[in-house]
């Protein structure tokens, strides 16, 4: 703990002079504003905050944040990270990334950023498209999407992000939106809190390419029955008047009606600790087109504890030092020598 | 048994075998040996690209080449004084390099029926029984036969036992070249230390291949070579990737900078890996990482947070860090990307070397990418060099692009290492806090140098973006303004150019400042250039040598050197690549000579080609 009282810092202490340049109306000026409005109260001293970017409209993040920050290229943020957290553990890593550039591009670092478990904190803006390049589908696009590169509709299988995290054995995996500010500041919180790689998805509106895109969980006529607030240790329900509610059949989660034979104690009790549960969780994806189709789940899905890269790294290195003392005389003079007269 | 003992003053030996036949071992073991006898030496190990390749197959040889010498040696050697051939594919692959008369140890166990079928001899035919080898001097033993009866009262089976069979070899050589086998007890006692039993039957069959060349009476003769008149100073043997890795470690403590690399497994690069990963003790995180974009990328973020980031890597792997080289260049941090060259495109030859990538390291990147560049012309060399590479990185905070290649990796010479004490200091300044009259730091102001500072993460009040978006200049933010951005693509390409005032000038290597030609090299061409041209000299030809460390920028007096000659030649074991820089650069009409064959240039193919010029 530092010694040096200094005085508390505002939301307006994260902003720069920079003028942000995403579309009036994006989602992205949101979730700024509640990471600009959390910073302050998570005691991080703001010369150790660093945000690093891939490449998306996402990605211009860094550049409004007034903290250390890198906007590098697309898809490898997360790769830049986890070289930064190696070498300085102390650090406070964020990383934000697109669909694009997280599930697409950068897939490849991503899930071994996860199952090496840096202590940084991935937020993934996703909408579902690329912005910055004008409107492609994305990975996680959903099957059958109209974009200026499928007109004939997207044959692609959509990625679902939390249960890709969580096959790379990710330790915290959380989802949460735009639209709903104190979510999203609870989640970057726990998201902060966590100690390992943390994951959060947060449903991004790109009000330009894919307008509406989550409409359904997030406008406030559909939002009460199309999504679920899990919360630890408390039992799923949802619906406008909290009268719904999901309990498992077995594996199978179901939807039921609180009073029609089921009571709360009937109800699925999430727990954030329990792998075999997250796993359901994440695969409750159902398009809410369907007829007979699940809420979409947010809050957080799962929380382990697990040792982290940098620590063990840290340890390997004092540990080679505490057995053999540097020596780079000896080193470079090796095992066998001769000498010339 | 009175023996006669001939003086040679060099001797170049081809242990060749099956690539499970364990040749590279006894090679480097008979070099270490040599080594500590304090000979001048200069090795050559050729392996084929698969673990294990078909056995008793010619692509299955596996060669280790080894040169000694009372003499200052500059190359492995053109051709075999002997060659030890396990088997009838070492025979026949390494045959045509052996000088005539030489000597051949031929293991007679490797010549029956099926492996001559293996090595494509015709049917009926056998090297060593008929008369087809009479101009040389053919030693044979059944080194399978007396290993087994050496190890006839151990219990581990027959496989286990054939195992042994390379220190019989190891252990007659010994004998023939009058050496003490201590060096090699001592290995073995180390290597299988939680083995006693492997360890007891090696070291007898090592005796017994000594005892064989001492009882047998057809043996006559033993050879020594002379301590060769080096510089004074105490010497080690090394080779290339290991002296790289010191290089690095040394750059590390030299500068207080800890160490961090990124790297992914690639041959010939990988050891560089290995031997980094044995010295965490010095501070060194080793990260293997998911692909080679990951590695560099992973060393940028290093670099980014103070650290000295350092990625290795061979031909493909250069390619695919190619956009991350590009940031690197925008951010302008220090980096030292490492490229151990291969034989090329593509997958290649992997364990063939060649001066593949000059261009991609000079070129290879989209939009104006100045980077410097630096090679090493010989094993040692690349601990010397690799060090002003770091240098040059860290104060000039410059991505830097070290060349190798894999003769030089996996080649070893003897180096008069350096003490902690005698290498230069690396200064590194980090920017900590606003100057005087500054009231906001900005990223991308410069000192006289184009250097702009670095500042890392977790320094109070400097808290700053950058990125790979074209930046303005000095304050660093984002900009797509034209004039900007031609100014910045200057700039960065006249911080680059600025280096050539903090290198050293130029020398001619060999001969005179001035004359008939000049034979210019780069990287692992060193050795063979070197010695071609003192021949050519002792001959009283008007040829001299400079080689080039400092690729980009080149030395200052560059073009002015090479004006003092009637002709320049540019030998390269590529399709002409520094050729093309040299001539665009300095409008003269250089010469080159090409072999792209996965081998080094002869010593007489190199004089052959200059005497064209003369
Ligand atoms: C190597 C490389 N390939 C392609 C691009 C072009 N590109 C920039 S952003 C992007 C996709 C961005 O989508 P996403 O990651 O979802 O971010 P968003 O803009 O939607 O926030 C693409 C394809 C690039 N910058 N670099
Ligand atoms: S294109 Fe979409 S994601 Fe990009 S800034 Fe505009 S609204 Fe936001
Ligand atoms: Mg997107």
């Amino acid at each position: 703990m530092s010694e040096v009282i200094t005085p508390a810092l505002t939301a307006k202490d994260f902003a720069t002079d920079q003028e942000v340049r995403w579309c009036p109306g994006c989602g992205d000026y949101s979730i700024l504003a509640q990471v600009q409005r959390v910073m302050p109260g998570l005691g991080i001293p703001k010369e150790n905050i660093v945000f690093i970017s891939g490449i998306g409209c996402s990605s211009r993040f860094p550049y409004y944040m007034n903290t250390y920050g890198m906007h590098s290229i697309h898809g490898r943020a997360t790769a830049i990270a986890s070289g930064l957290k190696a070498s300085r553990p102390e650090l406070s890593i964020w990383i934000v990334t697109g669909d694009g550039d997280a599930l697409s591009i950068g897939g490849n670092h991503t899930i071994h950023l996860l199952r090496r478990n840096f202590d940084v904190n991935v937020l993934l803006f996703n909408n579902q498209i690329y912005g910055l390049t004008k409107g492609q589908y994305s990975p996680t696009s959903e099957a059958n999407k109209i974009t200026k590169s499928t007109p004939f509709g997207s044959i692609d299988h959509p990625f679902n992000p939390l249960a890709l995290a969580l096959g790379a054995d990710a330790s915290f995996v959380a989802r949460t939106m735009d639209r709903d500010p104190k979510h999203l500041q609870a989640m970057l919180i726990r998201t902060h809190q966590h100690k390992g790689a943390s994951f959060l998805e947060i449903y991004q509106n790109c009000n330009i390419f894919n307008d509406g895109a989550f409409e359904i969980f997030t406008e406030k006529s559909s939002k009460a029955e199309e999504t679920i607030f899990a919360e630890h240790g408390k039992p799923m329900v949802f619906g406008a008047e909290g009268k719904k509610g999901i309990r498992l059949d077995g594996f199978k989660p179901q939807v039921v009606t609180l009073g029609e034979g089921y009571s709360a104690d009937d109800l699925w009790i999430h727990d954030e600790k329990d792998i075999f549960k997250a796993q359901l969780l994440t695969r409750i994806f159902d398009n809410p087109a369907l007829e007979d189709h699940l809420p979409r789940p947010f809050g957080v899905f799962y929380e382990t504890d697990r040792p982290c890269y940098e620590e063990m790294m840290a340890l390997q290195l004092e540990d080679a030092k505490a057995r053999k003392a540097p020596n780079l005389d000896a080193l470079l003079r090796g095992k066998e020598v001769w000498t010339i007269q | 048994m009175v023996r006669n003992q001939e003086v040679l003053q060099d001797v170049v030996i081809k242990f060749a075998g099956d690539s499970g036949d364990g040749m590279q071992l006894t090679g480097t073991q008979f070099t270490n040996n040599t080594a500590l006898l304090g000979n001048d030496l200069s090795t050559f190990p050729d392996f084929p690209a698969e673990i294990r390749a078909p056995q008793g197959t010619l692509p299955g040889v596996s060669g280790y080449q080894l040169r000694f010498s009372s003499d200052s040696i500059y190359t492995p050697g053109d051709n075999y004084d002997v060659l030890v051939a396990m088997n009838a594919a070492a025979l026949k692959a390494n045959l045509g390099t052996l000088k005539k008369g030489g000597k051949i140890i031929v293991n007679t166990d490797g010549f029956d029926s099926k492996n001559l079928r293996l090595a494509n001899y015709p049917e009926g035919e056998n090297p060593i029984a008929d008369d087809s080898l009479q101009s040389y001097e053919v030693i044979k033993m059944d080194v399978t036969k007396m290993t087994r009866e050496a190890l006839k009262e151990f219990t581990m089976g027959t496989k286990e036992k054939d195992r042994a069979k390379n220190m019989f070899v190891l252990g007659f050589l010994y004998w023939m070249y009058g050496r003490d086998m201590e060096s090699s007890v001592d290995f073995l006692k180390e290597k299988f230390e939680k083995r006693p039993e492997i360890l007891e039957s090696n070291i007898k069959v090592l005796q017994a291949g000594y005892h064989y060349g001492e009882t047998t009476e057809t043996f006559t003769t033993t050879y020594k070579v002379e301590k060769a008149r080096m510089e004074p100073g105490t010497y080690r043997s090394i080779m290339g990737n290991q002296a790289l890795a010191l290089g690095l470690i040394a750059a590390s403590q030299k500068s207080g900078l800890p160490m961090f690399l990124g790297s992914y497994p690639i041959t010939p690069a990988s050891d560089i890996l290995h031997e980094l990963s044995r010295h965490k003790n010095f501070g060194i995180r080793t990260y293997q990482a998911e692909d080679e974009i990951a590695a560099i990328s992973a060393a940028i973020g290093a670099s980014y947070g103070g650290a000295l980031g350092v990625t290795t890597t061979s031909g493909p792997g250069m390619a695919l860090k190619t956009e991350a080289m590009g940031l690197a260049v925008m951010l302008e941090i220090p980096l030292l990307i490492i490229d151990v060259q291969r034989g090329g495109p593509s997958t290649g030859l992997p364990t063939k070397t060649e001066q593949s990538d000059l261009l991609q390291a000079y070129y290879g990147r989209n939009g104006e990418c100045p980077m410097p560049v630096i090679a090493a012309s010989s094993p040692a060399d690349c601990f010397d060099a690799v060090y002003e590479a770091a240098k040059i990185s860290v104060q000039h905070m410059v991505p830097v692009i070290f060349l190798s290649d894999g003769y030089i990796a996996n080649g070893a010479e003897p180096w008069k290492f350096p003490t902690e004490e005698s290498l230069h200091p690396i200064h590194v300044k980090f920017k900590k806090e606003l100057g005087h009259h500054e009231d906001k730091f900005q990223p991308y102001v410069r000192d006289e140098n184009g250097v702009r500072p670095w500042v890392v993460p977790g320094t109070k009040g400097l808290e700053h973006r950058i990125g790979g978006i074209e930046k303005q200049n000095i304050t660093g933010n984002i900009s797509y303004d034209p004039a900007n951005h031609q100014q910045m693509v200057k700039i960065r390409q006249e911080k680059v150019d600025k280096i050539a005032e903090f290198i050293p000038e130029q020398k001619i290597d060999t001969g005179r400042a001035e004359g008939d030609v000049l034979v210019l090299g780069w990287g692992s061409t060193y050795g063979v250039i070197k010695s071609a041209v003192l021949e050519l000299q002792a001959q009283g030809k008007s040829v001299s040598h400079a080689h080039l460390r400092h690729l980009r920028p080149f030395p200052k007096n560059l073009g002015e050197l090479l004006r003092r000659f009637k002709t320049v030649l540019i030998p390269e074991i590529n399709n002409g690549q520094l050729i093309k820089i040299i001539r665009d650069q300095y409008l003269i009409d250089a010469k080159g000579y090409h072999k792209i064959m996965g081998v080094p240039i002869t010593k007489q193919e190199l004089i052959e080609e200059i005497g064209n010029y003369l």
